[in-house]
């Protein structure tokens, strides 16, 4: 994974809450066996729509979104994070996602800025008004600059910690083999393998 | 203090535990499907990794799979790429998988517990959301994305942050013809569809014990719907009976010392919980979605409300765009509201009791003739059970479509999909714009309302058939 320090870019103003990952893209996208070329497919139901934000100049460019409450929730679709990520964002800012997104973006390098809903309101002012007054946003202070005033926003320290260093969360856990197979010795044998094969007949 | 019993599935489960480092918490099941599976074995090839344990991994086909013609090709060649690509993984990495066609093919999480390998006290992940399903039997069981299915193939086990606790109780009878799917939309309504964020949710109290393991898994399935982490119930007598026989369940010396521990598997009576909620089971109705997401929900009874009705801009804004999306009109009663299509299935209920039931509905009569009805059950062996009782010739008497399983209609990613404009009463968990194809609009449903809305060709309760 790439680390991550700061990113200036363009902030997307997405006035939407409850944007479900079926919305980020829906479901007859995600038949790809790749990571990439899901941008097509991000809110594909709105890209048609001339006013939609990402079809109006700048936010087209942006790299920062920034949408209502409760972005990302529902599906655990990665395809979510790898859409916005294949489309160009980088950092999403919000007052509240679903779990899993948040979870997956940290997997997968896409910044999850938490912030109080005043944040939210602020910079989508400030986008809305000035578009292109781009939004410094900076992993290591963990805060968001546009102009003169900067916000401060909320990520978990282990989170920030992989990011920051760019780690591959497997390398790590496997650097643990030996807890796990000492862990595995401890199992009871009562708990179910799923081979040797059995069925019903 | 004592413990709440997702503490004690939890506890039982770490491997590793390091100051400002989440838990390192090991997996005791790993199901796989086609869908978000992919790139995660890729990246095992990439990096030379095998699967760590694949005696504790089983794959299925489900999400893509078609309903019909299962004996030939997959008609959608990308959808045909992603299926091979699952039985190439499973083949080259060793892991158990139920193609299409096979007898234990189905919905990944209603395989699971059919042949047992869902059980008391496991920690149970799939790249899919719903495995919060797997929770009716005591187990923590949580949707991952695919990175994370990479970790837990590589090494078994997913660091994780332990969240908070959360007690739902459910108390009283619920009225006749109200079902637990009612009772799950009538909490989501209460809580928002971000009211369990951050939390393992335990569903407690008299109603969740006298509901069935399906039932029980009904409402566990639409933990996700509110945003909790996990939903899981305490394991009784009907969780051992239910499990007892299956395939895979222990037997013997086995059986007895994993029901002992299983027995222990309670919160104590002096665990903490940081939130409770309580809901009164007498007073439920049938309960029917109106609008974009799970949380859009009125009793059968009440009426599409309107904007106003919310308290917040954000809430209002999201209200007036579903009514837009939903083409209805604040005010309308919802038995009003006509459907064209009835989907009964998905790993929601998509199991033996749910076709049992619409099936006593539905028996003997005709559906409307201004709809169509498919029936999909949830695994092919529900399927089978299903033909074996006869239900399938209910089903067809009456006009339905009678499918082979797999999601389906749930996410519209087979060739199940509602048109753009059309309307359906839908037995799944999720009612987001273009969930069920493009421009599609969604009612949530029990299978109980599915069944009378099929015969009536509007919303309807079985009820309401009474004299008509």
């Amino acid at each position: 994974m790439e680390a991550f320090t700061t990113h200036t870019g363009i902030g997307v103003p997405l006035r939407r809450s409850n944007v479900d990952t079926d919305q980020i893209i829906p479901a007859v996208y995600l038949k790809r066996i790749t990571r990439t070329g899901f941008e097509d497919g991000l809110f594909s139901a709105w890209r048609n729509d001339p006013e939609f934000v990402l079809n109006r100049e700048p936010y087209n460019r942006g790299s920062i979104l920034i949408p209502g409450p409760d972005f990302g929730t529902g599906s655990s679709r990665e395809h979510a994070v790898w859409a916005l990520q294949n489309y160009g964002f980088k950092v999403v800012i919000g007052t509240r996602f679903g779990d899993i997104f948040r979870s997956n973006s940290g997997k997968a390098g896409l910044l999850v800025a938490v912030v109080e809903p005043d944040v939210v309101d602020a910079l989508w002012e400030s986008v809305e008004n000035d578009p292109e007054n781009q939004l410094r946003v900076d992993l290591e202070s963990r805060t968001i600059t546009v102009g003169d005033t900067t916000y401060p926003f909320e990520i978990d320290e282990h989170t920030r910690h992989r990011l920051l260093n760019g780690l591959d969360d497997i390398s790590s856990t496997l650097q643990h083999a030996g807890d796990i197979d000492a862990f595995e010795l401890t199992r009871p044998d009562f708990k179910p393998k799923t081979l040797p094969v059995r069925t019903a007949d | 203090m004592g413990k709440t019993l997702a503490e004690k599935v939890w506890d039982a489960h770490v491997v590793r535990t390091a100051e400002g480092e989440p838990d390192l918490l090991y997996i005791d099941l790993h199901l796989v499907h086609e869908v978000t599976s992919p790139q995660a074995f890729e990246g095992l090839r990439l990096n030379g990794r095998p699967v760590r344990r694949p005696d504790l991994t089983l794959a299925t086909e489900d999400h893509n799979t078609p309903t019909l013609n299962i004996d030939r090709p997959i008609a959608d060649p990308v959808s045909r790429i992603q299926v091979d690509t699952l039985r190439k993984n499973a083949a080259d990495f060793g892991v158990r998988i139920h193609s299409l066609g096979d007898r234990d093919q189905g919905v990944v999480h209603i395989i699971g517990p059919q042949l047992g390998v869902t059980q008391p006290g496991m920690t149970i992940v799939c790249g899919d959301s719903h495995t919060s399903t797997h929770g009716a039997f005591g187990a923590i069981a949580f949707g991952i994305g695919t990175s994370e299915v990479e970790h837990v193939l590589a090494t078994q086990t997913l660091p994780q942050h332990k969240p908070k606790m959360m007690a739902v109780n459910i108390n009283g009878e619920l009225p006749e013809g109200v079902t637990a799917k009612d009772a799950v939309l009538t909490l989501i309504a209460q809580v928002g569809t971000g009211g369990g964020q951050g939390y393992i949710v335990e569903y407690r109290g008299t109603t969740i014990e006298s509901l069935s393991m399906e039932g029980r898994m009904t409402i566990c399935n639409m933990s996700i719907e509110w945003g909790a982490k996990a939903g899981m119930m305490a394991p009784d007598q009907k969780t051992f009976d239910y499990l007892k026989g299956r395939p895979h369940a222990p037997e013997g010396e086995e059986w007895d010392a994993a029901v002992e521990y299983w027995s222990t598997l309670v919160s104590d009576d002096d665990a903490h919980f940081d939130v409770e909620v309580d809901l009164d089971a007498t007073q439920m109705t049938p309960f029917v979605t109106w609008g974009t997401n799970p949380a859009h929900g009125v009793p059968l009874g009440g009426v599409v409300p309107a904007p106003s009705d919310f308290s917040s801009d954000v809430e209002q804004a999201t209200a007036a765009r579903a009514l837009e999306y939903m083409a209805l009109t604040p005010g309308t009663p919802m038995r009003d509201i006509t459907v064209d299509t009835v989907f009964l299935g998905s790993c929601t209920n998509g199991r033996i009791e749910d076709l049992r039931l619409a099936a006593s509905v539905i028996e003997g009569k005709h559906i409307a003739d201004t709809l169509r009805m498919l029936v999909v059950p949830g695994s092919a062996r529900v399927r089978l059970q299903a033909e074996i009782e006869g239900l399938d010739k209910v089903f067809l008497d009456a006009g339905a479509e009678w499918r082979a399983a797999g999601c389906s209609m749930c996410l519209g990613m087979n060739p199940d999909q509602l048109k753009p404009g059309e309307r359906a009463a839908s037995t799944s968990n999720r009612n987001f714009e273009g969930r069920q194809g493009k421009g599609g609009r969604t009612h949530l449903v029990s299978p109980a309302v599915a069944a009378a809305t099929a015969l009536t060709g509007h919303l309807s309760a079985p009820a309401d058939l009474i004299g008509a």
